[in-house]
């Protein structure tokens, strides 16, 4: 397998993590599940830097945010598919 | 040519073929990498008086309190191979505060990476309770005041005791000992998205192999656990561990967060360089943090700060700070004699009697910042590299330290030694 541009920890996660350097809008992105090695394609709406989280999935603001199979907090606005999920669209739910 | 052999001479060849330069393999290292067989694999280290074995051979020059450590550091100058730890702290505290600074202090001394202590401090009781409790351990310490008799008088004495245990250090005798004799703590800093894909559970990893062979294993970050306390509550080996670790946890809240807070965590949690590096919320950070105690490791014990372990060989858990040198030094003063760092975006630290192994998976920051490096992970981001493969790296690394391989951290000259201050002084 070639190296992934995108690594997701669980299968139920709603956000994948930019694993490469210089991630520009409209790649073809590799993504693979860590839990069990399966694979998926998904087109990056944004340039991404490393490290950071992509959606999975069309979010609506107020939805609950998984990642590790876990709630990491919630989002702050609508984000599409593809788009950069970070602290402008998104927060903790503890305060 | 054996598998070893050839990766000895590959790295050897072009030692900057797969990231991090510093991880290069000299003909010093022993052929067989303790990963191979790690259950049975061994290190050269020090038998200290108290049976504790020790990775360092260090003579310590120990201030009790800030006024001391311009005699402490004067004595340093005169007598090479000797190492000052100067710090901020130790007049007019009291209470659980004062117990702490003083087991803090007491716990560095009678470190096993430590061969011999000088101690000064400004009056003579409180550098007596130093010296009596490193005592305890059997090795070589002596206190000096410097009240009544001025700087010059007390360096000068200092200087002579020093030098005695420097020449008396350096001719003790290395003796083979087993890994399982090893405590090794771990807490990671400058943490991002890579750390909790891969250096953290790299260190989880090495923890599964090792903890079930004997190590005494430690984490602790208690206000970087919030958001994963629930799974970090069920890690306990018992109710009655989990009920004393939640009651640290939920005191944390109360205490520290509710009493203190400006208007939320996000200020400190996650910090200004987590949040560069691509973690959003305190949960997201805390997730990736608990990755370092692996799948299988249970803790056995929640420890005060600083407290040495009591229950025997296992992991546990102390509470810490979430700030590098001040969780790295109350570790060491458990008896700690080798910390992991799983790093994201590049922390720096090290400590003046405990190598410091920094990790990292982050392919920007191996480019970057190499020379802070010493396990490079990033082909885990690749899917190169799986997680078993880099525990492994890991395992051969801390045998490498403790055989004597100076850390980034040592080799650059990071000593950071940052006591931890519970409330103001009196």
């Amino acid at each position: 397998m070639s190296a992934p541009h995108l690594l997701v920890h669980e299968k139920k996660d709603t956000v994948g993590v930019v694993v490469v350097e210089g991630l520009k809008a409209g790649t073809d992105m590799l993504c693979v599940i860590t839990h069990d090695n399966s694979a998926f394609h998904l087109t990056s709406k944004m340039d991404v830097p490393i490290g950071h989280k992509v959606a999975l999935v069309d979010i609506k603001a107020g939805d609950t945010i998984w990642k590790y199979g876990q709630d990491i907090g919630v989002a702050k606005a609508d984000i599409a598919k593809g788009e950069h999920l970070h602290v402008h669209n998104a927060k903790t739910k503890r305060w | 040519m054996s598998e070893n052999a050839m990766f000895h001479a590959q790295t050897a060849q072009n030692p900057f073929n797969g990231g991090a330069p510093d991880q290069m393999v000299t003909t010093a290292t022993p052929t067989e990498l303790a990963s191979i067989d790690y259950k049975n694999a061994t290190f050269t280290g020090w038998r200290r008086e108290n049976g504790r074995v020790g990775v360092r051979n260090l003579v310590v020059l120990l201030p009790l309190d800030d006024l001391s450590n311009a005699a402490c550091e004067a004595v340093a100058n005169n007598v090479k191979g000797t190492q000052a730890l100067p710090h901020a702290y130790g007049r007019l505290q009291f209470g659980a505060d004062l117990d702490l600074h003083f087991r803090t202090l007491i716990g560095i001394g009678s470190n096993p990476n430590v061969a011999a202590v000088v101690v000064i401090g400004i009056e003579d009781q409180w550098t007596n309770t130093v010296v009596e409790g490193i005592a305890k351990t059997g090795k070589p310490v002596v206190g000096f005041g410097i009240e009544g008799h001025g700087d010059i008088a007390t360096i000068a004495k200092a200087s002579y005791q020093a030098k005695r245990f420097v020449q008396w250090a350096t001719e003790l005798p290395r003796e083979t000992c087993s890994i399982s004799e090893l405590w090794v703590s771990t807490k990671c800093g400058e943490s991002d998205t890579t750390t909790g894909l891969s250096s953290c559970p790299t260190v989880g990893n090495m923890y599964d192999k090792l903890i079930p062979h004997g190590i005494y294993g430690v984490f602790g970050e208690t206000s970087e656990i919030t958001g994963a306390e629930h799974l970090c509550k069920e890690r306990a080996a018992s109710p009655e561990v989990a009920e004393k670790w939640y009651k640290i946890w939920k005191s944390y809240q109360d205490d520290v967060i509710e009493a203190h807070k400006t208007n939320d965590l996000s200020d400190s949690q996650p910090t200004k360089g987590n949040i560069v590096g691509g973690l959003t919320t305190i949960e997201e950070k805390a997730l990736g943090n608990l990755e370092k105690i692996g799948r299988e490791c249970k803790f056995i014990d929640a420890l005060d700060a600083a407290e040495a372990p009591a229950k025997g060989p296992g992991l546990y858990y102390m509470d810490t700070s979430s700030a590098a040198a001040e969780c790295v030094t109350l570790m060491a003063a458990a008896g700690y004699v080798i910390h992991t760092f799983p790093t994201g975006q590049g922390n720096v630290i090290g400590n003046p009697i405990v190598p410091v192994i920094k990790i990292t998976g982050n392919p920007r920051t191996i480019r970057t910042m190499g020379e802070h490096i010493d396990v490079d992970v990033s082909g885990v981001l690749r899917r190169d590299m799986t997680i078993p493969q880099a525990g492994d790296a890991l395992i051969d690394m801390i045998i490498r330290t403790a055989n004597g391989r100076l850390t980034a951290a040592e080799s650059l000259g990071h000593r950071e030694f940052v006591m931890t201050k519970l409330y103001r002084s009196a």
